[in-house]
């Protein structure tokens, strides 16, 4: 594996002690490499949400090991001291709902990130709009997250997932809300955005029109995974 | 680093302001209490300030002339006269009516002066219009809140007053404007009784063969007369010359004169700690509960604007804001509510509660300072119910599932 991705190896998640104890994770392994695109498929209650709050760092897993880049970030415990460091600046979040910060305009949702990072306002808010440039709303900079679309809203909620330029991108169900068009738009986003920042994002998803985009799936069921190769559909 | 409580205030400020006011309106009727116990204090001590006197000599026992009625002979300011120490001595009489002018009549305290030049014990020290009584009867110099004007006829008792003179900030204790008339018309009208209970008086002696007795020509009509007059006053008020001691002077009149003699300080504690202190606990308790309903109204305030944000706070953890970021958007908020508040509070208060409140309201700066800092604890630690809320609140949330 190289410098950018990540990798779990027999990951577990154990809610609860005793007679009441329930496995939610059991063993899980996974591998996601920069630059790549992964489906996280499965149905309700098969573990996927917690499986997302251990990548994220949320949550702390019961057994296992997490590899982010380099670095050994948890091995039956965690290994980062400053685990709300570790999200901001390592880990990046798309969410179901953009879940934009109301009273920010669009720069300073996406600005927020490396501005709580320390860096200067003017440079944060330069990063925020090449990123939003790139992902063309720019021109909705100075716009209230009211004002704006349901798709510019997940666009600059993908912004804010990557204005830090975190290795790997956490995405959870980033295109439940959207129809089909705007749903495989915001999946070419998500690949371009991998090629360009070498970043390792994971889609957790169940939306049938953005399945056959990946080129690799991982299906989680009881707890478990199991790995798929995808259709990799052309969706450019 | 952007402010986020201030771009949360710029986003809902119409709410920020409308919830300011409201709370501001409570914070007025804080102060406003606050003044209003203000303003019995400096009710109190005008009232002392405005006799002139350095010591109020009074009945035996007694705490008079303003909280409990005493009584003394009308002469006995002579004898004070003479004794060491005292520049002036003069009799005062005060009691409490209703002083009819007209149609309409206003509550007062009517005090009674002893003849004199301007600068006598009980005099009013300074007059806003018209001069100070000259003549020995039917005049009077009234406080300019009585609402009564130069030349208005007023009616104590059975007799019509000639107002001659107004002055300012002349009050009782109870915050009741002053209306001075001569000594001798105000020893009248104390104590002056309806013409049938003369009459049944006068019956009752000549029929008391005591006092009619034939051969004692002039006896009925001196013991009638002695019963038609009124010899004594409430008070006497005394200056002392510079260089002595007020302590000294009145321990002198207590051993010759047998009296009760009162010094500025001792007076202060009678009007302050005695007469007032039960409307100050009232006020003292009224405040202690308003403070506690600002404060409840602040926390209610403060926590459904953060619950309102829980989804947001959750987002914000998630990405890596801190807690301390998470604390000051809350406080922030909490104080700047709460600057709202004040603000409208104290406009509310002086321009609006104490020109038209009915007591005295004494609204000093540093109330107003001590106010303000009150409110800005109060609003931080009624903000502390809500920090706890967004504290517990779990990044996790913002992932679904």
């Amino acid at each position: 594996m190289d410098g950018r991705g990540i990798r779990i190896e027999g990951l577990k998640k154990r809610y609860g002690r005793g007679d009441t104890a329930v496995d939610a994770l059991k063993g899980v392994d996974m591998e996601v490499g920069q630059g790549e695109v992964v489906g996280l498929v499965g149905p309700s209650g098969s573990g996927k949400s917690t499986l997302l709050k251990c990548l994220g760092a949320v949550i702390e897993p019961t057994a296992g090991r997490m590899i982010l880049g380099d670095e050994t970030i948890y091995d039956d415990g965690w290994k980062v001291a400053d685990l709300r460091a570790l999200r901001r600046d390592r880990i990046g979040f798309i969410f179901q709902a953009p879940y934009l910060i109301p009273f920010l305009d669009v720069t300073d949702n996406v600005a927020l990130l490396p501005m709580l990072a320390g860096r200067p306002n003017p440079e944060a808010r330069r990063m925020a709009i090449e990123l939003l440039a790139a992902l063309e709303v720019e021109h909705r900079a100075r716009a209230m997250p009211s004002q704006l679309s349901g798709g510019e809203q997940q666009r600059v909620a993908i912004a804010r997932g990557l204005v830090n330029r975190p290795p790997v991108i956490l995405a959870d169900e980033p295109t439940a809300p959207l129809d089909s068009e705007r749903a495989l738009a915001v999946i070419r986003i998500l690949n371009d955005m991998a090629r360009q920042f070498e970043t390792a994002i994971i889609v957790v998803t169940h939306d049938e029109k953005i399945i056959p985009t990946f080129k690799r799936i991982y299906h989680i069921r009881d707890g478990v995974t199991y790995e798929e190769a995808g259709e990799g559909r052309d969706i450019a | 680093m952007i402010s986020l409580a201030g771009r949360d205030i710029m986003h809902s400020l119409g709410k920020f302001v409308f919830t300011g006011m409201g709370l501001g309106l409570l914070i007025g009727i804080t102060l406003s209490m606050a003044g209003i116990y203000r303003g019995l204090v400096d009710d109190g001590k005008a009232l002392l300030d405005n006799s002139g006197a350095d010591l109020w000599v009074v009945q035996q026992d007694t705490l008079g002339p303003y909280a409990e009625s005493s009584s003394i002979y009308d002469d006995v300011w002579r004898s004070i006269r003479g004794l060491p120490g005292v520049a002036r001595a003069a009799n005062a009489t005060y009691f409490t009516m209703q002083v009819r002018q007209g149609e309409r009549d206003v509550r007062a305290m009517v005090a009674g002066i002893a003849a004199g030049a301007p600068g006598t014990p009980g005099w009013p020290p300074y007059l806003v219009a018209g001069r100070q009584i000259t003549r020995g009867h039917y005049e009077a110099v009234a406080d300019i809140a009585t609402g009564f004007e130069l030349g208005d006829r007023l009616r104590i008792r059975r007799n019509l007053y000639t107002v001659v003179g107004l002055t300012r900030r002349m009050v009782s204790s109870g915050g009741d404007p002053m209306v001075f008339i001569p000594l001798k018309d105000a020893q009248e009208a104390q104590f002056l009784k309806d013409n049938d209970a003369i009459r049944q008086q006068r019956q009752r002696t000549a029929e008391n063969p005591a006092f009619n007795r034939p051969q004692v020509p002039g006896l009925l009509e001196a013991v009638i007369a002695s019963q038609s007059t009124n010899p004594y006053v409430n008070a006497v008020l005394v200056q002392i010359e510079p260089g002595h001691e007020a302590e000294e002077v009145a321990q002198a009149i207590r051993r010759w004169k047998r009296l009760t003699v009162h010094t500025r300080s001792q007076m202060e504690e009678i009007l302050v700690g005695k007469m007032i202190a039960t409307s100050a606990r009232q006020i003292f308790m009224f405040l202690v509960i308003l403070s506690l309903v600002s404060a409840a109204i602040v926390a209610f305030i403060i926590y459904t604007l953060t619950l309102g944000k829980i989804r947001e706070i959750a987002v914000l953890k998630l990405i890596g804001t801190r807690n301390r970021t998470i604390v000051g958007l809350i406080m922030q908020q909490a104080v700047v509510l709460g600057a709202i508040g004040f603000m409208v509070g104290k406009i509310t208060a002086t321009l609006v509660m104490a020109p038209i409140f009915p007591k005295y309201v004494l609204l000093q700066p540093l109330d107003s300072v001590i106010g303000f800092g009150a409110v800005m604890v109060i609003c931080l630690l009624a903000s502390i119910v809500a920090i706890r809320a967004a504290l517990k609140v779990d990044p996790a949330e913002a992932i679904g599932g």
